[in-house]
């Protein structure tokens, strides 16, 4: 699915500029005109944080309303450990170690020496970059007497592909072929979230992507266990300010619903040919998230069919339990949990940025305190 | 079989002289230049600018250029944006032990072909071969002498508050051009490379009577970095309208689906102009025929960029930190 940023926006409207920023104005003015109390409200989504900072948007709402910033950004919610482990196989002579772009540049633990990727391969590891996974088959053909190990990360998004990945593995009947998996499951961590007593969050914006692959029925569980207002939303400036009216209206009506803020891209069942492949080749497991924590249901595992292909399993892994995974001066978790701003820490911009990061929402480019240093600093 | 580059076409013997006879001597327009050890130039009495840039990009080709236009426009282009026109080159060749003679070729017919685009002669050269997995196929170093045709210096210390802020064309084509060809992504269109001698479009303001206070030309770190660095340079705060600023659709449709910004992708045409308000119209006319705009002004003492979004919020416009890579979702 093709992920609408921002400068689509603008793209899309070299015609019509004026006509999208006068449909922001209005309602901006209309939510203005609805808001009698400063309500806090978390966007979920990492691409979401980004697209709020970088057009300041949080700049146009009424005064004393809050915008936290969720978990959701895959890349930095990936456990060190699971850094670690990948760090370790791209240094053995037999390894091709394959992910996405910006895992490259993710430091593991501090224990381990805080490297990234690309310091391994700059050390003479076989280091490669995938914008889909399916490039790891060939990969894995081409190579026949290395081993080619996938990085999985990502949300429901990007699960599907791995999924896809994984059962043509099998088809082709490759040998050579493993993957370090650590996807994430995001409704469960907006259920940890409001689990906490320390949270603020009084609506959530939900991610439209996820909602997108994986239909709207979790996120109605979580209304009605929860009875907070959630809408479903997108990406662009006009799409986001929807869905903030949207989550508004109900807490002025004192309500809590689900709404689709996002029609457009998101269908109540979801794409089912998608979650069936999730569900021949996943099953939910209680998982760590740098920064938060382990969350219950919080990440996908194979299933018992498919777990010779677990890199972890051929290799004779052993994960350690996460430990300190950050210097005690960040405040990551804080921050992933909506009860902390980036500009809080007495790291941020100093002793911790995007080419020295300390924490989880430094370290990929949609991460929170990432988004405020490349914006707001 | 295929014809290979070969250590010994590095070794000073008869494979190297074959080689300069037969592949090089198409770009000297005096082939007895060949001859010597050193060039022997009659340069105009003025005041010269001299400069140097190493090239090795991955892939050697791609759409709208390859490593060798990008030797020539590269270099010569550094000397336009000081007001200078490029006059003299000199060609430094890495090769690798086991390039195709072919590639060689059609990298030396753009060289010699954005050479003539420039209006540059190569004057004196050099070529070394390295083993198989020491180099990259080919690096390349060009030295570039020109001729300074500003009447003023131009540069960050002649930027005023209240100086506005052009650029010459749309941004970020190169970039993309370039991570197209280097991650396999398909687009379709194809986007080429915006590689193109600027000298052209400076030689043209000057005659028009535009006073130039600054110039940059956009590569690596794109608008962003090199709007970072003139501020940083004059010491006063620049202030740039996003919805002014020229991004073809199809760059704006690859970053959206790559994460990347507009504004840090690389550019090798393309150049941002500092010039008082009062020339503002007259550096307009010859920009806005080539895609070029205004896109905003110089303010206060400081050393930050703001951007004003299409919304009419602030933010920062930070250069580019670590290297462009392609996100997960």
């Amino acid at each position: 699915m093709v992920k609408r940023e921002p400068q689509a926006v603008i793209a899309d409207a070299l015609a019509d500029a004026d006509g999208v920023a006068g449909a922001v104005a209005e309602l901006a003015a209309e939510l203005a005109r609805i808001t009698t109390r400063p309500w806090t409200l978390m966007e979920v989504c990492g691409g979401q944080t980004h697209a709020i900072v970088r057009w300041g948007l949080d700049q146009l709402l009424p005064p004393g309303m809050r915008l936290l910033h969720g978990p959701g950004c895959p890349v930095c919610v990936t456990p060190a450990a699971s850094l670690d482990a990948a760090l370790a196989l791209a240094r053995r002579p037999e390894v091709i170690l394959c992910s996405y772009g910006d895992m490259l540049r993710v430091p593991g633990s501090a224990a381990a020496g805080g490297e990234d990727l690309l310091g391994v391969r700059a050390a003479g590891g076989d280091v490669r970059l995938l914008t889909s996974p399916l490039q790891a088959l060939d990969l894995a053909r081409r190579h026949p007497q290395r081993q080619v190990v996938f990085l999985a990360v990502g949300f429901e998004t990007t699960a599907p592909a791995t999924a896809l990945l994984v059962r043509q593995a099998v088809a082709l009947g490759l040998s050579n072929l493993t993957l370090l998996l650590a996807h994430v499951r995001v409704v469960p961590a907006m259920a940890a979230i409001l689990a906490d007593s320390e949270h603020q969050v009084q609506g959530f914006l939900a991610a439209g992507h996820v909602a997108a692959v994986m239909g709207t029925a979790e996120l109605q569980q979580l209304v009605d266990r929860w009875r907070v207002p959630v809408v479903v939303s997108g990406f662009e400036p006009l799409e986001l300010l929807r869905g903030v009216w949207a989550c508004v209206r109900q807490l002025e009506a004192g309500e809590a619903q689900l709404n689709n803020a996002y029609p457009a891209a998101v269908r109540r069942g979801g794409n089912r040919d998608a979650q069936e492949l999730l569900a021949t080749v996943f099953q939910p497991q209680d998982q760590c998230w740098r920064g938060l924590g382990v969350i219950a249901g919080g990440g996908l595992a194979l299933r018992p069919a498919y777990q010779h292909l677990d890199a972890r399993q051929r290799f004779g892994l052993v994960l350690d339990s996460p430990g300190a995974e950050a210097p005690e001066v960040c405040i990551a978790g804080a921050i992933l949990r909506g009860v902390a701003r980036p500009s809080a820490c007495p790291a941020f911009g100093s002793s911790c940025t995007p080419d020295h990061p300390l924490g989880a929402p430094m370290v990929s480019s949609e991460g929170a305190c990432a988004a405020y240093y490349r914006y707001r600093r | 079989m295929t014809e290979r580059i070969r250590l010994a076409h590095g070794g000073g013997g008869t494979l190297m002289q074959q080689l300069i006879d037969r592949e090089f001597r198409c770009l000297y327009a005096d082939p007895a230049l060949l001859l010597h050890d050193a060039a022997v130039l009659a340069l105009p009495h003025g005041r010269l600018a001299f400069t140097t840039d190493s090239y090795v990009v991955q892939p050697l080709e791609f759409a709208g250029g390859d490593i060798g236009t990008l030797a020539v426009c590269g270099t010569a282009n550094d000397l336009a944006m000081v007001g200078a026109r490029p006059l003299h080159l000199s060609l430094g060749l890495i090769l690798e032990e086991g390039l195709e003679l072919v590639l060689l070729r059609r990298v030396i017919a753009s060289l010699a072909a954005s050479a003539r685009a420039c209006g540059v002669t190569i004057v004196t050269g050099d070529t070394k071969v390295v083993e198989r997995g020491k180099g990259d196929g080919i690096f390349i170093n060009t030295s570039g002498l020109g001729l300074l045709e500003a009447p003023e210096p131009i540069g960050p210390a002649a930027i005023r508050a209240g100086d506005q802020l052009l650029v010459s064309g749309d941004l970020g084509r190169h970039g993309v051009a370039i991570l197209a060809a280097r991650h396999g992504l398909k687009l379709q269109p194809p986007l080429a490379s915006d590689c193109a001698p600027l000298w052209p479009l400076v030689e043209q303001l000057l005659a028009a009577g535009v006073r130039l206070h600054a110039l940059r030309d956009l590569t690596r770190g794109g608008l962003a970095s090199a709007l970072q660095e003139l501020s940083s340079a004059a010491g006063l705060e620049l202030l740039v309208e996003e919805r002014a600023i020229p991004v073809a659709e199809p760059v704006a449709r690859c970053c959206e689906l790559l994460g990347f910004e507009p504004l840090h992708l690389a550019n090798e045409g393309r150049c941002v102009l500092v010039v008082p308000a009062a020339d503002r119209q007259a550096a307009l006319a010859l920009l806005e025929p080539l895609g070029g705009a205004w896109i905003g002004a110089v303010g206060e003492p400081g050393q930050r960029v703001l951007l004003r979004t299409a919304f009419g919020s602030e933010r920062l416009l930070v250069p580019l930190s670590g290297e462009l890579l392609p996100r997960i979702c």
